[in-house]
């Protein structure tokens, strides 16, 4: 058995009523009053999700850009300071140890955010491939909290946090993928203007000691705009909705970036990169798509995706019943054959056999 | 409000309410909770044979699904249509309006369920 582990914001989690969850060996706030509501919050207003289990690095050297040239499957020496750049960290043979989001923050100052459930794997990697660089990548994931603050009415809210000063630049002028840098109550915190919901928001990198504090301000702020707390289960339905990746479903160390859609992010013609070799997919390789049904049923991860007569083209790796659009969504990895969009296929529903259709990805997009 | 008291309970967080030879069969509150908000409910048609712990259906949350199991045997005379149109009731009314199924038993079909007391002690453990 492995440690539980809280965020630093367990307390403020328990005095809400919230319901936990374990993920990746934290314990989570699954939802404080109903997920359907907290998801509906977050379209139509805000919400605000404790994220502190995620982890944290700092990647900091002279040859910092071309380390993680070297370390990700992107180009990140490219970026300009001040932005983020979503990533992967792939292992040699080309599978996906994790995907990240990269922040610049200096020349030679970047930091990554990772999934708490692969933070070892994460550490470990980063580690290793510091060989030959001048270099420091340091976890710095207990020192901070994580706080995201999604939704339509995010920037107003945020703008509105008592205790948050000396804004770099101003909220309204912060780019989706960029990060700006700020003070809370005197200590510093990075404002990142990126999400995990398919609408406009903020994530707030600060003090572990100071968790507490934002998180009252934030939501004191947002009383008045409709922010409501959300949970896990919330994120969960926001994100498939907006057609992004988790983890362990549409993820892992089996799967190769072209086959999750993700073959944009490979920078395929840098001189090295970690997995560089082996990044191509196997002719044939089942490929991620979306998939739309009628009724309310939803296929769940795991469920088979089938033809009329039965035989199997995929499996589902998330699914839900879309609490924005009314019907049920899913992702699966298909045959290739069976990929292309508007193509008939069934989801085997414990048995039942619901008619589905291959959709384009995300199933929500927010109007700008 | 219904009185707790007087309700049998399973394991499986199935209540039942027995009146004469019909018992009106739901979930309780414990369960409705643990599932989140229920989006699906599916319930079987009238004059389903029922033995004591088979799957008379299922509710499904955005995060999950759960199989509905017969805390008696019995034959299936009513099903509560309103749960299946909103099944937002589950989480709502558990034990009023979200009541699932009727079914007419046979005397000791309630034998060996649970009370009050003994179901709220699995549910605290």
């Amino acid at each position: 058995m492995t440690e539980t582990r809280y965020t630093p914001l367990r307390a403020r989690h328990e005095a809400l009523g919230a319901s936990f969850t374990d993920f990746g060996g934290w314990q989570m706030p699954v939802r404080y009053t109903s997920d359907l509501a907290e998801h509906h919050a977050v379209r139509q207003a805000a919400g605000v999700f404790d994220i502190s289990h995620m982890a944290e690095f700092t990647v900091r050297g002279a040859d910092a850009a071309a380390y993680l040239d070297f370390a990700l499957a992107g180009r990140l020496s490219a970026m300009s300071v001040g932005k983020a750049k979503y990533s992967l960290l792939l292992a040699e043979d080309g599978g996906i140890i994790d995907d990240v989001i990269v922040y610049r923050l200096a020349d030679d100052d970047f930091l990554i955010i990772s999934n708490a459930g692969n933070r070892d794997a994460v550490r470990d990697a980063l580690a290793d491939r510091t060989v030959g660089f001048a270099v420091a990548a340091e976890d710095v994931s207990d020192e901070h909290a994580l706080i995201a603050v999604q939704g339509p009415a995010a920037e107003r809210i945020l703008t509105e946090v008592r205790g948050i000063t000396d804004v770099s630049v101003p909220w309204s002028e912060q780019k989706y993928y960029s990060s700006a840098q700020a003070a809370f109550q005197g200590v510093p915190l990075l404002l990142a203007r990126t999400g995990y919901t398919g609408e406009d928001g903020f994530e707030l990198l600060g003090a572990a000691a100071e968790a507490e504090a934002l998180w009252d301000a934030v939501l004191a702020a947002g009383e008045s705009h409709g922010l409501v707390p959300a949970g896990l289960a919330a994120r969960d339905t926001l994100r498939l909705e907006a057609g992004m990746p988790l983890y362990g479903h549409e993820l892992s160390r089996d799967i190769k970036p072209a086959q999750a859609g993700l073959g944009r992010v490979v920078v395929a013609d840098k001189e090295r990169f970690v997995g560089k070799d082996a990044v191509t997919p196997a002719p044939g390789a089942r490929v991620l798509v979306g998939l739309t049904a009628e009724g309310r049923r939803a296929g769940r991860a795991g469920y088979a995706v089938v033809d009329e007569d039965g035989s199997v083209l995929g499996e589902i790796t998330s699914g839900a019943l879309s609490p924005t659009l009314g019907h049920p969504i899913a992702m699966a990895f298909v045959d290739p054959a069976s990929a292309e969009e508007g193509t008939a296929v069934f989801l085997d529903v414990r048995g039942t056999r619901i008619p589905a259709t291959v959709t384009a990805l995300p199933f929500y997009r927010r109007k700008k | 409000m219904t009185d707790l008291t007087s309700l049998k309970y399973s394991e499986e967080h199935e209540w039942v309410a027995a009146d004469g030879g019909t018992a009106t069969i739901g979930i309780t509150d414990y369960a409705a909770d643990a599932l989140g908000d229920i989006v699906f409910v599916e319930l079987p048609a009238v004059g389903t044979e029922l033995s004591r712990g088979d799957v008379f259906g299922e509710a499904e949350s955005t995060k999950s699904v759960s199989e509905l199991y017969s805390p008696v045997a019995g034959t299936v005379t009513e099903v509560n249509q309103a749960v299946v149109d909103d099944p937002a009731l589950l989480n709502a009314s558990p034990f009023e309006d979200a009541w699932l199924i009727k079914v007419s038993i046979a005397d000791g079909a309630l034998d060996g369920l649970l009370d009050r007391d003994g179901y709220t002690a699995i549910t605290e453990g």
